[in-house]
């Protein structure tokens, strides 16, 4: 976990199902998002993180926020008033990344919409939202939309993430057939009476899946799981440095209330229709800065030497110049050296440009590199 | 047997003449986790107690190391630059981050003994 990751001091820390599961596996306890959940096991950081690239790392995701969305007319027509994504043209059993845009077009959370056509041919959204944003972005939704959607909670679901080369022999192990769904799609299936949602996504640029489940069932399950060879608890340590190597995005570091996805390096996650039509919140600075480009944009940083760059590092040109600042930085333990992502003047913003990071004073030479750090290695299903 | 102090800060002390080897606790580098980097001082730099003495840097996030003595600095262990996991394996031995030579002995009475430590972790637990 990244120090500035977004934590709640509320005292009244709440448990995930998992939670005597974590403890069991002698599980670092921390506070995270309003949740007491690990932050490593026993065996360290990069043990945790090599294990998930190499084999399989089952997380503990519960504190996401989770829910569906439904209307009487076309939900992802209502959706879309929220989100750039294409949602319309989505098919059902398949998934999107997307952002909730305030009006300035700035990121209110990003976001995995899932959608599912019902018995009687209409539509439903599964929504899951990050766990230190959900309250906030739930009341959002559900105002916006009132009158023609309706947003059910599912506080009483678990979430787990299984991730790595792995996990769809492991997942496999228990549920047949999950090996050859696409990345970034979804099923519902039954499993001993027991009703999951199995997606094929997630956060560490490997292949893997997340499971939604009821609270009740999900210790064992999560077991289960644990028991298929090859699979080891991972907790958040790990799971801050694998999306980080992965290039991927952290809500309240990389991006938040002041960044817009165009300069975060999301435009690919706006669909062509919708950069056509707009109408969705800040549409037109967003449509813009795609146009003409925006004045600042998120690069990969890679310092020289071992010393990791973190959040709020200064970004300055070879001529001494502020021309940014570093949003997430760690050491990458695939990668093998340290490795960060930050915000830079578009202008100073070619791969391969000389930088200075400011750490405790001292300058730090870096070079601005490219996106991610490793490879990503989703499923792609064979061809035919 | 060689005499060895503990600061509340979680640092070690090990007294030999006027100069003390000075580390992290192994209690602390359990707390970090894996150390990926440690900044040490320069050789020359003078280190007021309770200063900053270096900086560790795991996975997770940088720790301030704090100077539990008042001295200059005569030596630093360079095998930690390429090799910081030393401080896991073994943060009381090869895992030490420096030497200095003391100006002040009497600054040692303010740290503890190995079960004064071990009471002062269990009561911080």
């Amino acid at each position: 976990m990244s120090p500035d990751a977004p934590v709640d001091t509320h005292s009244d820390i709440q448990h995930t199902p998992l939670h005597d599961l974590h403890v069991s596996l002698g599980g670092k306890m921390v506070p995270f998002a309003g949740y007491s959940l690990p932050i490593q096991y026993p065996t360290g950081i990069i043990t945790e993180h090599t294990h998930t690239r190499t084999d399989a790392g089952l997380f503990d995701v519960s504190h996401m926020g989770q829910a569906w969305l439904r209307a009487p007319g076309d939900v992802a027509t209502v959706m879309e008033r929220l989100v750039p994504g294409e949602l319309q043209k989505l098919g059902s059993g398949r998934m999107r990344y997307t952002q909730l845009l305030n009006d300035d077009g700035c990121i209110i959370d990003d976001l995995m919409i899932t959608k599912f056509a019902q018995d009687d041919g209409s539509d439903v959204l599964l929504l899951v939202v990050n766990g230190a944003c959900k309250d906030g972005d739930f009341a959002h939704i559900a105002d916006a939309v009132a009158g023609d959607a309706e947003l059910e909670l599912l506080p009483d679901r678990a979430l787990m993430a299984l991730q790595g080369p792995k996990a769809a022999a492991a997942l496999g192990g228990l549920l047949p057939d999950v090996a050859d769904m696409p990345f970034m799609s979804a099923r519902k299936i039954e499993y001993e009476l027991v009703d999951l949602i199995v997606s094929r996504c997630g956060y560490t640029g490997e292949d893997g899946f997340e499971i939604s489940i009821p609270r009740t069932p999900a210790p064992v399950f999560a077991q289960r799981l644990l028991d298929q060879p090859g699979v080891a608890p991972i907790g958040l340590g790990a799971r801050d440095s694998l999306r980080l190597e992965a290039g991927l995005c952290l809500y309240g570091n990389d991006i938040d209330t002041t960044t817009t996805p165009i300069e975060a390096n999301l435009t690919w996650s706006i669909g062509k229709r919708r950069r056509e039509e707009g109408g969705f919140p800040g549409a037109e600075r967003i449509l813009n800065e795609i146009a003409n480009g925006p004045g600042r944009v998120l690069v990969g940083l890679t310092p020289e030497g071992r010393a990791p760059a973190r959040n709020g590092a200064v970004i300055q040109s070879g001529d001494g110049r502020e021309i940014g600042m570093v949003t997430s930085g760690s050491f990458g333990p695939t990668f093998g050296g340290p490795v960060a992502m930050g915000y830079v003047e578009a202008a100073a913003s070619a791969e391969g440009t000389d930088v200075q990071l400011m750490v405790r004073g001292k300058s730090l030479p870096a070079k601005i590199s490219p996106l991610p750090f490793v490879p990503h290695n989703y499923y792609r299903a064979p061809a035919k | 047997m060689s005499d060895v102090k503990y600061s509340t800060d979680h640092e070690w002390v090990r007294i030999e003449g006027d100069i003390a080897v000075v580390g992290i606790t192994d209690h602390a580098q359990e707390q970090l986790g894996d150390v990926v980097f440690i900044d040490l001082p320069d050789v020359g730099a003078e280190m007021e107690k309770g200063g900053d003495a270096a900086v560790v840097e795991s996975v997770k996030a940088a720790s301030d190391v704090i100077a539990p003595l008042t001295g200059e600095v005569i030596e630093v262990n360079s095998a930690l630059e390429d090799d910081p996991a030393k401080v896991n394996a073994d943060a009381e031995g090869d895992g030490w981050f420096l030497k200095i030579k003391m100006s002040d002995t009497s600054e040692l009475d303010g740290l503890m003994d190995a079960d004064a430590y071990k009471a002062f972790v269990e009561s911080e637990a």
